[in-house]
C-alpha cells in the first residue's frame, strides 16, 4: 500500500527548491494562458471517507483536506520548524497549559470568521468517542480526554460496550474571547504545538454542528487558500481560488480539477499525453530502467519524503524475543544492493531509526543497520540458532514482493536460516493478523509521520502499548526516557532525550529499518513553476503556468 | 404471448433471491475484517469499529444481515457504504457509464462484425474471407488489456488523436475507442457466426427459389438470406450486453471510466457487501430482461416460432 496518510506532516524534504520547468511546447499556440484565469489538472483518488478533517486518514482525501485547510501551524516546504499560520501566538511557560491567540479576521468559505470557538468545538467533536472519528486519539495529550473518549474493555468483536463517555467537553479546552484559548494537557508535552499542523487540529465552521457529518462532508466548508466546488464521485473534485485568504499567498491560478483515478497507469498516459498537469507519484511500472526519466525528460523530478520502510518482529512469538537474534538478522540484510538492484536507487538505505528529514532525529544512529554478515552469525551462535523456517510476510497487494524476497533470500544465504517471504492477499487481511498479534514471522510495515518531530518516531512505535508498536516491544527504559523526553520542557531538550531513547532500542533492535522511501513526480508542459510540500504533495498556492 | 410474458417475469423472483443471497454469503464470507487495513499502519480506535460495526449490524450473522438488507432494499433502500455514501447514488452515476460503454461496444459488434460477416460469408474463401479470418483469430488471441494498453499508448500518447482517458462528462466520441476495445473479441465471435450462419443458408431452398424468381441480389441477401440467419446473432448479441457490463472492469480502468467494475471491486475489497449485491442486482435485472427480449425478437425474425 502507499503509506496510510495520517500525516500530513512531516517536514521538509528538501523539495522547496523550485522547479522550473521547460516552457510551453514551442508552438505558439496561444497558450500563455494568465496564470490568474489558470486551471490545472492534479492526479487524485477518491477519497474513502466524507470529508471532515478530523475523520480523515488515507491520503486520497487527506491531500485533498490539507488544500482546503489552514491550521494553526503549518510545516514549510523547506523543512523547517514549524510556524504559526493561523496562530497569531501559541505561549507556554511550562509545557502544558498553552494559550493560543488566532488571528483575527480571517474567514471560512462561507464568509463567517474563524473564532477560536471553532477550534474549541470541533477538538471537543473529534474526541468525544461516540462520534466515531478515526483521529480521535490525538487529542489524548488534553486533560480530560479520559472522560469524553471512552475504550472498548474487550476489544470491539466482543459483546461488550464501551461505557458512555461522562462528559462531552474536553476540560482541558477553554475559551477566552473569540481570539483566544487556552489547552491544559494531562502531562507537559513539548511537542504539543508541532502536532497542530496535522489535519486533526483543523477548525470547523458553526455550520458543521447543524448537520450530520456526513453531509457536511460531501460540500465541506473549510479555511484554506483553495475552496470546495463540487464532488462528482470517483471522478472529479472540483476546487477553486478562495478570493478571500488572507493568510499567506493566494493560489495563483484560478480553478484546480482534481482527477480521480482507479489506476495510476491511466493517469500516467495522461500525464504523458499532457492531459493531467501534475501526478505525486508516478507507477511502479515507470520506475523499472528509469523508463519515468526517458518518458518525462525535465518534466520529471526525484524527491525524498518522510517515511521509512520497516520490517518489524513479532516478540511476542518466543523465537524472536532474542534482541542477539533480531540483530544478526538485521545485520544480514544488505540495505545498499536492495535500493540499488530493486528499486533502481529511488529510495535510499535505511542507516537511522527516525527518518532523517525529521527534525530531532540523529542521522546514523542506526547501528544495527550495517552490512556486516560476518558479526551476524557469530550474534546468531551466541543467540542459539535459529529452528524452523522464518517467513518474511507482506501484503501481496501492493508492491512488495521484490524486496521481500530479497530481503528473505540475504537471511538464507548470510545466516544459513531456511527463510523465505511469503505474501498475504490483502492488506486488511494482513493487518487483521497484524492487529491481533497472530504474526509467525517478520513483517513489513512502514512509517510515515503524522507531524514533523522525532517523537513521532518514538512513541507510537517503541514504547510499551503505543498506537503502532504491533509487535508488542516493551523496555522499561525506554518507556521511562521516551515520557522524560515527551514531558522535557523545551524541543531542544526534548530531542536530546528521545536520542538517548534511540540508543536503547538501537541495543534491542525490536524492527529493522530498510528503507527510506523517495518520490517520483511528474507535471506537464505547461506548468512553468511548483513546489512539493513537506510529505512531497504539490503545494497548489506555488502553481504558476 | 402475455402468458408467457408474465410466466417468464415470475421466474425472475427466485432467481433475483437466490443469486442476491448467494453473493451477499460470498462477499461475507471473503478473509479479513473490513476495518483492519482502514486506518493504515495503525489499528482503527475501538469506538471507531465499534460505531461502524453497529451501524452496518456486522455482528449479527449473515442471514439476519442479510434478509435486513432485503427488507430495506424492498422499500427502496439501497443502504450506504462504509464510507457513509449511498448505494443507490453510486448505481445511479455508475451504471450510465457502463451502460454507455457496453451499447458503444455493441454497435460497433453488430457493425463491424455483422458486415465481416455478411461479406464473408456470400464470397467464401476469397481474398477477404481469408482476411477476416486470420485477424479475428488475432483479435480472439489478444487479451483485452493488451489491446486497450496498446491502443492508448498508440492513439493517445504517441500520435495525440485521442486522449488517453475518458473525460467525465463520458462524451459518445470519447468512447469510441475504449468501445472497440470492450467489444473486439465479440466482434471476432459475432463476425464467425454471421459468417458461418449466412454461407449455410445461402445454399437454402428458400434463397434458391428467391433468386429463381427473379428478385434483385440486394432483395435477396437483405430480406431473405440475412434475416433468417440473423437467429444465432442476435442470441449472441443479446447475451453480450450482460457481459459486456459485467467484464467491463478492465476497460474500465484502463481509460479511467467510472463505472459498476470498479465500484465491485472496490467493495469486494472492503467487504461492502450491500455495494456488491446493490450492483449486481441491477447486472442479474439486466441479463434477465437481455434474455427474455431475445427470445422475444426470435418470434419476430422467425414467424414459425410462436409463443402461448
Amino acid at each position: 500500500m502507499r503509506v496510510s496518510k495520517r500525516a500530513t506532516s512531516a517536514i521538509a524534504l528538501s523539495a522547496a527548491a523550485a522547479l522550473v520547468a521547460t516552457g510551453c511546447s514551442s508552438g505558439g499556440s496561444g497558450e500563455n494562458a494568465d496564470s490568474a484565469d489558470g486551471a490545472i489538472v492534479v492526479h487524485g483518488v477518491q477519497p474513502e471517507n466524507p470529508l471532515v478533517p478530523s475523520n480523515t486518514t488515507e491520503t486520497g482525501g487527506g491531500k485533498i483536506v490539507d488544500w482546503l485547510w489552514t491550521g494553526l501551524v503549518e510545516y514549510p516546504n523547506d523543512g523547517g520548524a514549524p510556524r504559526n499560520a493561523l496562530a497569531e501566538s501559541i505561549n507556554t511557560t511550562d509545557s502544558k497549559v498553552f494559550t493560543i491567540k488566532i488571528k483575527s479576521g480571517t474567514k471560512f468559505h462561507d464568509g463567517t470568521e474563524v473564532k477560536a470557538k471553532n477550534f474549541v468545538d470541533a477538538w471537543n467533536w473529534a474526541a468525544y468517542s461516540p462520534n466515531g472519528a478515526q483521529n480521535g486519539t490525538f487529542f489524548a495529550d488534553i486533560e480530560g480526554f479520559d472522560k469524553t473518549y471512552t475504550t472498548d474493555p474487550d476489544g470491539p468483536d466482543k459483546p461488550q460496550k464501551a461505557p458512555a463517555p461522562t462528559a462531552d467537553k474536553l476540560s482541558g479546552l477553554k475559551v477566552i474571547d473569540d481570539q483566544t484559548f487556552e489547552v491544559t494537557l494531562a502531562a507537559p508535552t513539548a511537542v504539543f504545538p508541532t502536532k497542530l499542523g496535522y489535519s486533526a487540529f483543523m477548525p470547523l465552521p458553526d455550520v458543521f454542528f447543524t448537520m450530520k457529518p456526513e453531509e457536511f462532508g460531501r460540500k465541506p466548508i473549510a479555511n484554506g487558500p483553495v475552496k470546495f466546488v463540487s464532488w462528482e464521485d470517483n471522478a472529479l473534485i472540483k476546487l477553486t481560488r478562495f478570493d478571500d485568504y488572507n493568510l499567506r499567498d493566494k493560489m495563483k491560478v484560478k480553478d484546480v480539477d482534481v482527477k480521480l483515478y482507479q489506476d495510476d497507469n491511466a493517469a500516467y498516459a495522461d500525464l504523458l499525453a499532457n492531459n493531467l498537469d501534475f501526478m505525486e507519484v508516478v507507477p511502479t511500472s515507470a520506475l523499472a530502467g528509469d523508463k519515468w526519466k526517458t518518458d518525462l525528460g525535465d518534466r520529471g523530478r526525484s524527491t525524498v519524503t518522510p517515511t521509512t520502510a520497516f520490517i518489524a518482529f513479532p516478540i511476542y512469538d518466543k523465537r524472536f524475543a532474542n534482541a542477539k537474534l533480531r540483530r544478526a538478522v538485521s545485520l544480514s540484510v544488505n540495505r545498499q544492493e536492495i535500493s540499488e538492484k530493486i528499486f533502481f536507487g529511488t529510495r535510499k538505505p535505511a542507516d537511522s531509526w527516525a527518518n532523517p528529514l525529521t527534525p530531532g532525529a540523529k542521522p546514523g544512529n542506526c547501528t544495527a543497520c550495517k552490512f556486516d554478515p560476518t558479526t551476524a552469525k557469530q550474534l546468531l551462535a551466541e543467540a542459539g540458532g535459529f529452528t524452523g523456517e522464518m517467513v518474511f510476510y507482506y501484503n501481496s497487494d501492493s508492491a512488495h514482493k521484490d524486496w521481500m524476497d530479497a530481503v528473505a533470500q540475504q537471511i538464507k544465504t548470510n545466516l544459513g536460516i531456511n527463510a523465505r517471504a511469503e505474501g498475504v492477499p490483502t492488506f486488511a487481511v494482513f493487518r487483521q493478523n497484524v492487529n491481533a498479534h497472530k504474526m509467525t514471522g517478520p513483517y513489513r510495515a512502514a512509517w510515515q509521520q503524522d507531524y514533523p518531530d522525532v517523537e513521532n518516531w518514538v512513541n507510537p512505535l517503541f514504547v510499551t502499548n503505543g498506537s503502532s508498536n504491533d509487535g508488542l516491544y516493551s523496555n522499561p527504559e525506554v518507556d521511562a526516557l521516551a515520557k522524560q523526553a515527551s514531558a522535557a520542557p523545551s524541543l531542544e531538550a526534548s530531542h536530546e532525550a528521545f536520542a538517548k531513547a534511540v540508543e536503547k532500542v538501537d541495543q534491542d533492535v525490536p524492527s529493522i529499518p530498510v528503507y527510506f522511501y523517495g518520490q517520483q513526480s511528474g507535471h506537464s508542459e505547461k506548468i512553468k513553476k511548483l513546489e512539493l510540500n513537506n510529505v512531497g504533495e504539490i503545494d497548489i498556492t506555488s502553481v504558476e503556468l | 404471448m402475455g402468458r408467457y410474458l408474465l410466466r417468464r417475469l415470475l421466474q425472475l423472483v427466485p432467481v433475483f433471491i437466490g443469486t442476491t443471497f448467494l453473493i451477499y454469503w460470498l462477499v461475507w464470507a471473503v478473509p479479513g475484517d473490513p476495518f483492519a487495513g482502514k486506518c493504515g499502519e495503525r489499528r482503527c480506535p475501538d469506538q471507531y469499529i465499534a460505531f461502524m460495526t453497529e451501524k452496518y449490524h456486522l455482528d449479527q450473522n449473515v442471514f439476519v444481515q442479510y434478509f435486513t438488507y432485503m427488507k430495506n432494499l424492498l422499500q427502496g433502500d439501497f443502504g450506504q457504504t462504509f464510507s457513509q455514501r449511498e448505494i443507490s447514488d453510486i448505481i445511479l452515476t455508475s451504471y450510465p457509464n457502463t451502460l454507455k460503454l457496453a451499447v458503444v461496444a455493441l454497435a460497433i459488434e453488430a457493425v463491424i462484425g455483422l458486415g465481416a460477416g455478411v461479406l464473408t460469408g456470400l464470397r467464401r474463401n476469397g481474398f477477404l474471407d481469408n482476411l477476416v479470418l486470420v485477424s479475428t483469430l488475432f483479435l480472439i488471441a489478444l487479451p483485452v488489456f493488451v489491446v486497450g494498453f496498446v491502443l492508448q499508448w498508440l492513439l493517445g500518447v504517441q500520435w495525440g488523436i485521442i486522449k488517453p482517458t475518458v473525460s467525465s462528462e463520458m462524451r459518445w466520441s470519447e468512447l469510441i475507442v475504449p468501445g472497440f476495445v470492450l467489444g473486439s473479441a465479440s466482434v471476432a465471435y459475432i463476425a464467425r457466426v454471421a459468417r458461418t450462419s449466412i454461407a449455410e443458408n445461402r445454399r437454402a431452398d428458400y434463397v434458391r427459389t428467391a433468386i429463381a424468381k427473379g428478385l434483385p441480389m440486394r432483395r435477396v441477401v437483405g430480406v431473405h438470406l440475412l434475416r433468417n440467419s440473423l437467429i444465432p446473432v442476435v442470441t449472441l448479441l443479446g447475451t453480450d450486453l450482460g457481459a459486456l457490463m459485467g467484464g467491463a472492469i478492465v476497460t474500465e480502468g484502463i481509460f479511467s471510466i467510472n463505472g459498476i467494475g470498479r465500484q465491485v471491486f472496490r467493495a469486494i475489497i472492503t467487504k461492502e457487501s450491500a455495494t456488491v449485491v446493490g450492483i449486481v442486482v441491477v447486472l442479474v435485472l439486466v441479463y434477465l430482461l437481455m434474455n427474455l427480449l431475445v427470445d422475444l425478437l426470435y418470434a419476430a425474425l422467425d414467424p414459425r416460432i410462436r409463443y402461448e
